[in-house]
């Protein structure tokens, strides 16, 4: 257990669990929060998920926690964690089911007041255009050499096929497309899931929502971004569907009998892990990468279909109804990068579960435009709420791995918000506030309440507070499309 | 008094949380299902009956019930099949053959998307075996 005593206060915004707290502990453990969020914080076992996470082999520096971090399994939600090349561990657990759950924003030049009497429309075709909801199959369906190609090269096979441009795949991260991935390592079962499922939502907290820009905090950031004040934006989040599931079940299942095999004692199997110079972590890192780009298409498919619904509803009503892709963000990731730690460059696998890169201004993995100003980090909030677009910093390249926070966080387990919070008046009420929603389960808009969620604004608060983050702008819901 | 086999659902902040508890590990296996059938808001479609049989092997209980629950969800998301009649059997060294019967689904209402090992741990009581599972939805 983590008691609030346990906590060493780093500053307003940060938190330190030493590596004395527990024996088994090979760093220690820094979460952002302020102290009145400590309270909710406590309320699940996220800080002792995050404690056993800080036992794994191999970690450098320290476990990082975000403030909207909540109870998972094995890691807590918006946990980072920095393993050493050659031999420290990879962990699926570490980087989730839905591998490259991220988030994609796209931008546009639609007032909102030439777009209002459009809006209902606007929800409806986007609903039409993007397969939404438990079990439901995506836009197109796949041969398995087609699956390989979208493994080998996610958004760059969307881009052959008509649904991406240049200027998509450049902002996005790693350009849409990872290296290393091999098909090869990808089992029969995942390809099956995999092939039916490219270009749809799927469901549980996945959407996709059309925003307003409503307020902006850095005016030239926004301006390279395509983010004016007043116009309309998108975001799609959404990940790899079963075909994540399956590979990240398969990679649990298989390193079970890895940590024997490599001596690894674990305070939990869900954080099952092997060397990133076994076979058998090289195997999961391929095929880790394999979903990855898998997400990246699936992502992108979207947008090409959110743009036709824009094109079909706006068409002659709006001069120009196009989406222009502001930038694309995985926050379940494991990623080789380099990172300064106590003074030495070091060559690390960084996982992020629940949580978003934020490189920093002059980090060559950005592209040009993108450089002065940082890695946009997008934060979506849920549904009622506002949602953030932010840019990483030279602070948290310094004190996060490059990472920032993802969400709001859940505050409430499914179960407690649909016992007090009935879908129907949810949606009655979001109606009432101008939002349009489209959701293909009253239940599943009811475990997604907005009440079930933190403050949005306050986790802001604190990555900004805390130096990790800045503010470009903020985003106000309009419509929200729901699995 | 509790009955000697069952589940409930536990709150859990992201994910779902089951317990479940049975005499036996067969028993077990099968509590485990019909509660992560109850929580996905499985409907079986009355008519046809549609039968499987599984051979399953894992190293411990814990690795069994991953395994036997993955292979329910794998039928439920690739045949839409559910089951609600279970004939276990499990060998001293892990070894599941099962017989099951059940149907098509009508509906659920929940994806789930694995049955994660998180804290799983096989607890002898006085009354049987117990468990919790953390399913990721």
């Amino acid at each position: 257990m983590v008691a609030l005593d346990d906590l060493v206060p780093i500053s307003d915004y940060e938190w330190e669990i030493p590596r004395s707290h527990r024996a088994d502990m090979r760093v220690p453990v820094r979460l952002f929060a302020t102290r009145r969020m400590l309270e909710d914080v406590m309320r699940d076992k996220s800080l002792e998920q995050a404690v056993n996470a800080a036992t794994l082999p191999g970690l450098v520096g320290h476990v990082v926690v975000m403030p909207d971090m909540h109870q998972g399994y094995g890691f807590p939600i918006g946990g980072v964690a920095a393993t050493l090349l050659p031999d420290g561990v990879i962990s699926p657990g570490g980087i989730g089911y839905d591998i490259n759950c991220g988030v994609r924003l796209l931008g546009s030049q639609i007032g909102l007041e030439v777009a209002q009497p459009w809006l209902d429309d606007l929800a409806n075709a986007l609903n039409y255009f993007c397969p939404s909801g438990v079990g439901e199959k995506g836009s197109l369906q796949v041969s398995d050499a087609e699956l390989e190609a979208v493994c080998r090269q996610g958004s760059r096979w969307a881009l052959k096929q008509g649904f991406a441009s240049e200027a998509d795949l450049r902002r996005t991260e790693e350009s849409g497309n990872v290296e290393g991935a091999d098909p090869g390592k990808v089992s029969k079962r995942a390809r099956e899931r995999g092939r039916p499922q490219l270009g749809s939502l799927g469901a549980g907290n996945h959407f996709i929502e059309i925003d307003l820009v409503e307020q902006l905090f850095d005016r030239q950031a926004a301006s390279v971004m395509g983010l004016g004040e007043g116009t309309l934006a998108v975001q799609i989040h959404c990940g790899s569907r079963g075909f994540g599931h399956q590979i990240c079940t398969d990679y649990v299942e298989e390193f079970q009998g890895a940590v024997a095999h490599y001596g690894i004692q674990l305070p939990d199997r869900e954080l099952v892990c092997a060397p990133l110079s076994s076979p058998e972590g090289q195997g999961y890192l391929a095929a880790m990468r394999c979903a990855a780009n898998y997400a990246f298409a699936n992502r992108q498919i979207l947008a090409h279909n959110a743009r036709k619904a824009f094109e079909q509803v706006l068409a002659g009503k709006v001069r120009d109804p196009y989406l222009h892709q502001v930038y694309d963000i995985c926050h379940n990731m494991g990623k080789i990068e380099t990172h300064a730690i106590n003074g030495q460059q070091l060559k690390v696998c960084v996982h992020r579960k629940g949580a978003t890169r934020a490189f920093g201004p002059g980090n060559p993995e950005l592209p040009e435009e993108y450089r002065p100003i940082g890695q946009p980090v997008l934060v979506p909030g849920s549904m009622g709420t506002a949602s953030w677009v932010l840019v990483g910093t030279e602070g948290s390249m310094e004190r996060s791995f490059g990472s920032s926070c993802h969400g709001s966080g859940r505050l409430m387990s499914r179960h407690q918000a649909k016992r007090i919070v009935r879908g129907e008046k949810l949606r009655q009420d979001l109606e009432a506030q101008g939002i349009h929603i489209r959701a293909r389960s009253m239940a599943g808009l009811a475990e997604e309440a907005p009440q079930a969620y933190k403050d949005v604004d306050q986790v802001v608060e604190t990555v900004v507070g805390a130096g990790i983050a800045r503010k470009v702008a903020r985003l106000h819901p309009l419509a929200v499309i729901k699995g | 008094m509790k009955a000697d086999f069952g589940f409930r659902e536990h709150a859990h902040t992201a994910d779902c949380e089951l317990e479940v508890w049975a005499p036996h590990l067969p028993g077990l296996l099968e509590q485990a299902a019909r509660g992560m059938y109850a929580i996905a808001g499985v409907q079986l479609a009355a008519g046809l009956s549609q039968q499987r049989l599984l051979d399953l092997q894992a190293a411990d209980a814990e690795g069994l019930l991953v395994r036997f629950l993955t292979e329910l969800l794998w039928l439920q998301q690739e045949e839409n099949l559910g089951f609600d009649q279970f004939s276990i059997q499990v060998d001293g060294s892990y070894h599941l053959h099962a017989s099951l019967a059940g149907g098509e689904m009508l509906k659920f209402g929940k994806e789930i998307k694995a049955v994660t090992y998180h804290n799983l741990a096989v607890r002898v009581t006085p009354r049987g075996l117990r468990v919790n599972i953390v399913f990721d939805v």
